[in-house]
């Protein structure tokens, strides 16, 4: 799949000396919905930042659909749209004035219709005449987002959606970025919500420090780096391991009720048929079997960890 | 040229004012008004004719440029800082706009707020007073360059201002003392032989004599130093505003 956005060896060092971003290469592909995940301070709205030209590079380059972001700032910027992380908004203006403000910013001639069709797309078209001080923290997020979609733009940041959102909200937001994706809409949001990026992203990139520890599908993330857990109940309580089970990674669980065998499901060999068979042999009676695969947020905590 | 951004930003700007109708018009005619009332009328019968017109009219000039340049400062400099302040501003930096459209977008409608300010003040003056402009075109050049010289300046400050302290220390700290030590309200001779030497270096004398010799033909300083001055004033403004711009400060990190 061609690539929309690329980020070449970017790195970033503030005035006061700390070190943003290091060094990080990453392609962004085109209609895909990718997730910069990490802690706080991570580097991810430095990151965004830098691509939307709010923030000044150290070194290395950005390219946006093969334009250069600081030699060619207008052909980059008019493709790009930004719902920033806070509410930054002039809250004695009116909603519709303030998203066809921002169209205008783009070098868009100004077209009712079309803002018309943005805000009910967003539940905003009854609070068209309204000002913004009056809306919820909900309904200010999405005027936020149709303010980033009033230029038509082909590729959309979003610095943390969710938050400060409720669940409801969540859902609601996470649908209305599937639909722009649907709509050619490349979408790039950074979130520190693990659950958002498994619910809605293709791909996933973990930043922490600003270093760029993985990118890969979501999916393929959890089954490669992912580990698979197979509980096994048991009729009657243990104190003790068996001494013929001890070369397991086990863990006796539920007051001896129960044991956890942790296993790499991509392995050949992931030793549950001679974990049974030992079982057996030791005279354990099983009452219940089940597996769990490890979550996205496991697989998060123990990268930011090592790293 | 992304004429659509400057327009944006202009009626932006605009739509601004005219929510904000008390401040921006209503509050310098009152005070204004005030003036003409106490200075002009009640002071002025007492006090013989300056330069040939009556006190009333000589105060004219001088307080139409203590609005134009307090005007012009702090709807420049306000209209910047404000969305700095609320971090509205991330959009104009996102935005495919150039440097330069920015600041005609936001020094244009300031400019054109303090021009409608000033017409207004001399309206108002017209009821207290015996107007007379001998000059009209260079008065409303003179007019239209201090509105777009100090609402650049404005636009400096609010650059540079992280706080609302420091957006009010210009305009009320040095600005309105230069205004009234600047003969807006007297003639430069009329002051000791070692303050009329003094105020030679306050630059906004060379201003209110501009504007007073468009209306009266007479004032303390030649028209064309007052002009060359404010020239100058406005290639400064210039200058200082493409550094700051050039070097993203106050907005970019």
């Amino acid at each position: 799949m061609q690539n929309i956005v690329s980020i070449k060896k970017l790195s970033k060092i503030y005035d006061n000396d700390f070190q943003a971003l290091k060094n990080i290469t990453l392609d962004i592909k085109k209609d895909e919905i990718i997730a910069l995940l990490g802690p706080n301070g991570a580097g991810k709205t430095t990151m965004i930042s830098i691509i939307c030209g709010i923030v000044i590079p150290t070194s290395g380059s950005v390219t946006v659909d093969n334009f250069d972001i600081i030699k060619d700032y207008r052909r980059t910027r008019s493709l790009i749209g930004l719902v920033p992380q806070e509410l930054s908004l002039e809250q004695f203006e009116y909603v519709f004035n303030n998203v066809s403000y921002t169209r205008g910013l783009y070098g868009k001639a100004p077209n009712p219709s079309l803002i018309e069709k943005i805000l009910k797309d967003l539940s905003l078209w009854d609070k068209r005449d309204s000002r913004i001080n009056e809306l919820s923290g909900g309904m200010k997020r999405r005027v936020l987002i149709a303010k980033a979609l009033s230029h038509e733009p082909s590729v959309l940041f979003l610095d943390e959606p969710s938050a400060g959102v409720d669940v409801e909200l969540r859902q609601e937001m996470w649908q209305v970025i599937k639909d722009l994706r649907n709509s050619g809409v490349t979408i790039i949001l950074t979130t520190h919500y693990i659950e958002e990026a498994e619910a809605i992203a293709d791909r996933v990139a973990v930043i922490n420090k600003g270093e760029l520890l993985v990118v890969d599908n979501t999916s393929d993330l959890v089954k490669s780096m992912g580990q698979k857990t197979l509980l096994i109940e048991l009729h009657e309580a243990i104190l003790t391991l068996p001494s013929k089970l001890e070369r397991y990674d086990l863990t006796v669980l539920n007051n001896g009720l129960s044991i956890s065998y942790n296993y790499d499901s991509s392995s050949k060999q992931t030793g549950i048929t001679s974990l049974l068979q030992d079982m057996k042999e030791t005279g354990l009676k099983l009452k219940d079997l089940n597996t769990e695969q490890s979550s996205l947020e496991n697989i998060f905590v123990e990268l930011v960890r090592e790293n | 040229m992304n004429f659509y951004a400057i327009r944006a930003i202009y009626l932006h700007e605009m739509d601004r004012m005219r929510r904000t109708i008390g401040q921006s018009i209503l509050s310098p005619v009152i005070s204004t008004s005030l003036y003409f009332i106490v200075f002009g009328s009640v002071i002025g019968g007492m006090i013989p004719e300056l330069d040939g017109v009556s006190y009333g009219s000589f105060i004219v000039p001088g307080l139409l440029m203590l609005t134009l340049l307090t005007q012009s400062i702090s709807n420049s400099a306000f209209g910047i800082f404000f969305p700095k302040f609320t971090g509205s501003i991330y959009e104009v930096l996102a935005a495919p706009v150039s440097s330069f459209e920015i600041i005609v977008g936001f020094v244009g409608a300031s400019a054109t707020k303090s021009l409608i300010v000033g017409i207004i003040i001399l309206l108002t003056a017209s009821f207290f007073v015996e107007l007379e402009i001998q000059y009209p075109l260079l008065m409303l050049f003179l007019l239209i360059l201090t509105c777009l010289t100090f609402s650049l300046f404005g636009f400096l400050i609010g650059l540079l201002s992280n706080n609302f302290e420091q957006l009010q220390v210009v305009p009320l700290i040095i600005i309105t003392p230069l205004v009234f030590l600047g003969g807006s309200l007297y003639t430069i001779d009329m002051l000791p032989e070692f303050w009329q030497k003094i105020s030679y270096f306050n630059p906004v004398v060379y201003l209110i004599n501009g504007m007073r010799w468009s209306f009266y033909g007479a004032s303390d300083i030649n028209i064309f130093i007052s002009v060359v001055s404010l020239v100058g004033f406005l290639i400064a403004c210039i200058v200082g505003v493409a550094i700051v711009i050039s070097k993203g400060y106050g907005v970019k990190t």
